[in-house]
C-alpha cells in the first residue's frame, strides 16, 4: 500500500445534466473522500461538461475513485492529470477597501505582477489575479495588509499539454 | 397518433415483456392505476411498499429477468428504499416506478412530495426524473437495459403527475437510447496469464460467487470444474451457482463457512475467484485472508477488483465469456489439466472434509438444523428457498444443499430482515409451479408479515417456515459470545400466536413443539394447498457453527459446544500437501 498523501488533478467528462455534480459529489463523499478543488463548465459541445477535481489522496485510493466515477453511466471519461505534463491555472477577485497610502501601493503591486485592476473606484479596488497555486497564495499574502475586504478563488482549471 | 404517459408505460412495459408488477396505488399513479385497468399486464398488490420491492427483488432472483414494482410518490417511494439498498448490494436488476407530484409542484414540499432520485442516488445502479413526456418511452427502454446489463441492478424511474397525463407520439417509444453499451473488455491476454498460475497450482481452489447466478455461466463453470478437478468453496450469494451435493463441493466460507472451506482457503496456493466480490462476511481479518495464494479475480465490474484483496491476475469480465474462454484454452492445452500435481492437495482436502463435517446435537427439543434437514429431504432439493436473515438465513445455508442456480434467495449484502416473505411471494409468481419455501426467524418474519394477505389474496402456496426460538437470535448469540450473555432486547418471549395469525390471514398454521412432530408438520404443509405458517418451537439457545469470531482469522473457528480452534494469524503451511 502506498501510504503517501498527495494532491491529484482529475478531468472528468460528464453529460450536462442537472444530476450529474450531485453524482460526482457522492461518489466522493459515499466513501469519505474529500473535494479539495472543482471547477466546471461546458466544452466546445454544450451536452458535455468538463469538471476538474482536485483532491487529497494516496495512488491506490485514487485509482479507486478513478473506477468508481468510471461506472456512472454519465461519466463519459475520466483523465487523471496528476504526475502529467499538464498547465493548472486559479483565479482570484479581490475586493479592497483601500486609503490613499494603500492605493498607490496596490497599484504598484499591480504593475509589478501582471494583475488585472477590474475596477478602480474612490472606495477601493477589485482586482483580478491568474496564476498556479503559489502565485494565488502569494497574491493574497501582499494584499492582505493592503486592504483586503473579501476575495472569491475559483478551484484549479486544468488540462494536459498534450505532448507528453 | 398521439399517446398519455401512462400508455406510453404500458406500451414500453409491454416491449420489456414485463408481465407481472408488484405495486400498491396513491394520489400521484393513479393515471397509472387507471391505464393498468385497462391493460393485460398481471399486477400483484401487496400490503406496503417495502414487499413490492422486496417481491419484484424475489421475482427477478428465481426467474433471471428484471422484477418490476410501482408505487406512489412520498411514503410509497421511500417505502422501498431498503428494498432498493437490498437489490444494489446483491446486484439484482429491477426497475422500480415512482410517482411524483406534478413537475410545477416539484420541490414545493407539495403533498406526498420527496426527492426519491435523490434519496436514491447511493444505493440505485441510476435514477431518472423524467421531466419531458417525449423522453418518457426511451427513459423506460434504457432503464431496463441499464437494470440487467453489466453488473445488475435497481433502476428507478421517478414518474411526476403530469407527465403521466400529458400526451406525447407514439413514435417517441423508439428514440434511440443515450447511454452507450456497456463494453466488454479483451481477456485473452488475461485469461492466458490466470492458466499459467494454474499450471504451476499445487493446491487450486475455486471460490464462487453470485455473479456466477447472474451471470447464467454455471454450465461454463462445471466444465471448468471437470476439467480443472479442484474443490470448490462458495460466497452465501453463491449457493446454487455449483452443485452442494457433488463431491468436489465444500460449502460456504467465512464466518460461518464449513471447517473445510475455511481451511482449504487458508492453505491453497490459487484461488480462483469468479464472480465475488470478498466481502468482509468472507474474508474475515484481511492480513489473515488466503495467506498463500495468488488470486485470480474474475468480476464484471472493475471496482471489485483491488477492492478488498491483492489480486495477480484481475479478469474484468462477464463470468459466462471469461470461463469459456478459460475452458476454450484448456481444451487447446491439455498440459494444463493438474493430474498428478494436486493429488495430495485433493486427499487433504478431503480428511478435511471428512475430519469435522456440518454437525449438531440432537436434543428433547426441535433442533432448528433438523428442521432444514428434513424440509431438505422431504423437498428432495428441489424447493425454491428464500430467507430471513440471522440465524435461520444461515442454517439454511449450512443444512439445504441447493444443486441449482436461482434456487436459493437470500439478502446477503443488505442483510434485510423482512425479506424473505414478500421474496417468497416474488419467487412463486414467477415459477407457479414450485415448491417455494420462506426459511424465517420468529424475530425477522414479523417485518413483512402483512404480506400473507397478499400471498392469500392471490392463492400464492408459500410455506413460512418459523424457527421460533423466541430471540432475535443471531444478535442473542453475539450477546453469548461477545457480551457476557447479557441478552439486551432480544427476548421476544411475547410473539403472537403465528397460528392463529395465519388462520387470521386466511392461511393455514402449524405448529411443531417436539422433534417427532417435525416430520408430519412439514409433510402437512407441503402437502397444502395455500400458503402455510409452520411455528416450529426450537431449542431457544442454539447457535450457528462454525463461527469466526469478527476480526479473526478464517482459521480461528469456533466449533460450538466449546470446541475452539486457536489457529493462528496467518496459518502455516500444511507440509505434506
Amino acid at each position: 500500500m502506498d501510504p503517501e498523501v498527495r494532491e491529484n488533478t482529475i478531468s472528468i467528462l460528464v453529460n450536462n445534466k442537472p444530476d450529474v455534480l450531485a453524482r460526482i459529489a457522492g461518489t466522493f463523499s459515499g466513501r469519505g473522500f474529500n473535494i479539495e478543488s472543482i471547477s466546471a463548465n461546458v466544452t466546445r459541445n454544450p451536452a458535455v461538461t468538463k469538471i476538474i477535481i482536485t483532491t487529497l489522496s494516496n495512488r491506490e485510493t485514487l485509482t479507486k475513485l478513478v473506477k468508481l466515477l468510471n461506472r456512472l453511466l454519465d461519466v463519459l471519461e475520466v483523465e487523471d492529470l496528476t504526475g502529467m505534463e499538464s498547465a493548472r491555472r486559479e483565479m482570484v477577485l479581490v475586493r479592497l477597501k483601500t486609503n490613499e497610502h494603500q492605493n498607490a501601493r496596490v497599484l504598484k503591486a499591480v504593475e509589478r505582477y501582471g494583475w488585472k485592476v477590474i475596477s478602480n473606484e474612490p472606495e477601493g479596488f477589485v482586482l483580478e489575479v491568474t496564476g498556479d497555486r503559489e502565485d494565488i497564495d502569494r497574491a493574497l499574502t501582499i494584499l492582505e495588509p493592503l486592504g483586503m475586504d473579501d476575495f472569491t478563488r475559483t478551484g484549479t482549471v486544468a488540462l494536459a499539454n498534450g505532448h507528453g | 397518433m398521439k399517446l398519455t404517459g401512462s400508455q406510453i408505460l404500458f406500451r414500453a412495459l409491454k416491449e420489456e415483456q414485463v408481465e407481472t408488477i408488484f405495486g400498491l396505488p396513491g394520489g400521484a399513479v393513479l393515471d397509472i392505476f387507471d391505464e393498468l385497468y385497462r391493460s393485460d399486464v398481471n399486477h400483484i398488490l401487496v400490503r406496503h411498499e417495502q414487499g413490492a420491492i422486496h417481491a419484484a427483488d424475489g421475482y427477478a432472483r428465481a426467474s433471471g429477468r428484471v422484477g418490476v414494482c410501482l408505487v406512489t410518490s412520498g411514503p410509497g417511494a421511500t417505502n422501498t428504499v431498503t428494498g432498493i439498498a437490498n437489490a444494489y448490494m446483491d446486484s439484482i436488476p429491477v426497475v422500480v416506478l415512482t410517482g411524483q407530484v406534478s413537475t410545477m409542484l416539484i420541490g414545493n414540499d407539495a403533498f406526498q412530495e420527496v426527492d426519491i432520485t435523490g434519496i436514491t442516488r447511493p444505493c440505485t445502479k441510476h435514477n431518472f426524473l423524467v421531466r419531458r413526456v417525449d423522453e418518457l418511452g426511451r427513459t423506460i427502454r434504457e432503464a431496463f437495459k441499464i437494470a440487467r446489463s453489466g453488473r445488475p441492478g435497481p433502476v428507478l424511474i421517478d414518474l411526476p403527475k403530469d407527465m403521466m397525463q400529458s400526451t406525447a407520439d407514439v413514435e417517441t417509444l423508439s428514440h434511440a437510447l443515450t447511454y452507450p453499451e456497456e463494453r466488454q473488455e479483451p481477456i485473452e491476454e488475461s485469461c492466458a496469464r490466470a492458466l499459467w498460475l494454474v499450471r504451476k497450482a499445487k493446491k487450486p481452489l475455486l471460490f464462487v460467487g453470485g455473479g456466477v447466478i447472474l451471470g447464467k455461466a454455471s454450465e461454463e463453470l462445471r466444465a471448468f470444474v471437470r476439467k480443472l478437478d479442484l474443490p470448490v468453496i462458495s460466497s452465501l450469494m453463491g449457493l446454487g451457482a455449483y452443485p452442494g451435493t457433488d463431491p468436489r463441493w465444500l460449502g460456504m466460507v467465512g464466518m460461518h463457512g464449513t471447517y473445510y472451506a475455511n481451511m482449504a482457503i487458508s492453505h491453497c496456493d490459487l484461488l480462483i475467484a469468479v464472480g465475488v466480490r470478498f466481502d468482509d462476511r468472507v474474508t474475515s481479518k484481511l492480513d489473515a485472508f488466503a495467506p498463500h495464494a495468488q488470486i485470480v479475480h474474475i468480476d464484471i465490474d472493475p471496482t471489485s477488483i483491488e477492492k478488498m484483496v491483492k489480486t495477480h491476475v484481475g479478469i474484468v469480465s462477464d463470468c459466462r465469456p471469461a470461463l469459456q474462454t478459460l475452458n476454450r484454452m484448456l481444451d487447446e492445452d491439455p498440459s494444463m489439466v493438474p493430474g498428478e500435481r494436486t493429488r495430495a492437495w485433493l486427499e487433504q482436502v478431503a480428511k478435511w472434509k471428512a475430519k469435522m463435517p456440518l454437525t449438531y446435537h440432537p436434543g428433547e427439543r426441535i433442533k432448528p438444523q433438523h428442521v432444514i434437514e428434513r424440509l431438505y429431504k422431504l423437498t428432495r432439493g428441489e424447493a425454491i428457498v428464500t430467507t430471513e436473515v440471522g440465524q435461520n438465513q444461515m442454517w439454511a445455508a449450512h443444512y439445504y444443499h441447493f444443486d441449482h442456480p436461482n434456487t436459493f434467495i437470500s439478502s446477503g449484502g443488505l442483510g434485510t430482515m423482512g425479506f424473505g416473505l414478500p421474496a417468497a411471494i416474488g419467487a412463486q409468481v414467477a415459477c407457479p409451479d414450485r415448491v417455494v419455501v420462506d426459511i424465517a426467524g420468529d424475530g425477522s418474519i414479523q417485518m413483512n408479515i402483512q404480506e400473507m394477505a397478499t400471498a392469500v389474496h392471490y392463492g400464492l402456496p408459500v410455506k413460512v417456515i418459523i424457527l421460533n426460538n423466541r430471540y432475535l437470535g443471531m444478535v442473542r448469540q453475539w450477546q453469548e459470545l461477545f457480551y457476557g450473555r447479557r441478552y439486551s432486547q432480544t427476548d421476544l418471549d411475547h410473539g403472537p400466536n403465528f397460528v392463529k395469525l395465519a388462520e387470521a390471514y386466511g392461511a393455514r398454521g402449524f405448529r411443531a413443539e417436539k422433534p417427532e412432530d417435525v416430520d408430519p408438520t412439514l409433510r402437512a404443509a407441503l402437502e397444502a394447498q395455500g400458503p402455510v405458517i409452520l411455528d416450529f418451537q426450537v431449542e431457544p439457545e442454539e447457535g450457528v457453527y462454525p463461527m469466526v469470531k469478527p476480526g479473526a482469522s478464517l482459521t480461528e473457528m469456533d466449533l460450538g459446544n466449546g470446541k475452539v480452534l486457536a489457529g493462528s494469524a496467518v496459518p502455516e503451511k500444511v507440509g505434506a500437501v
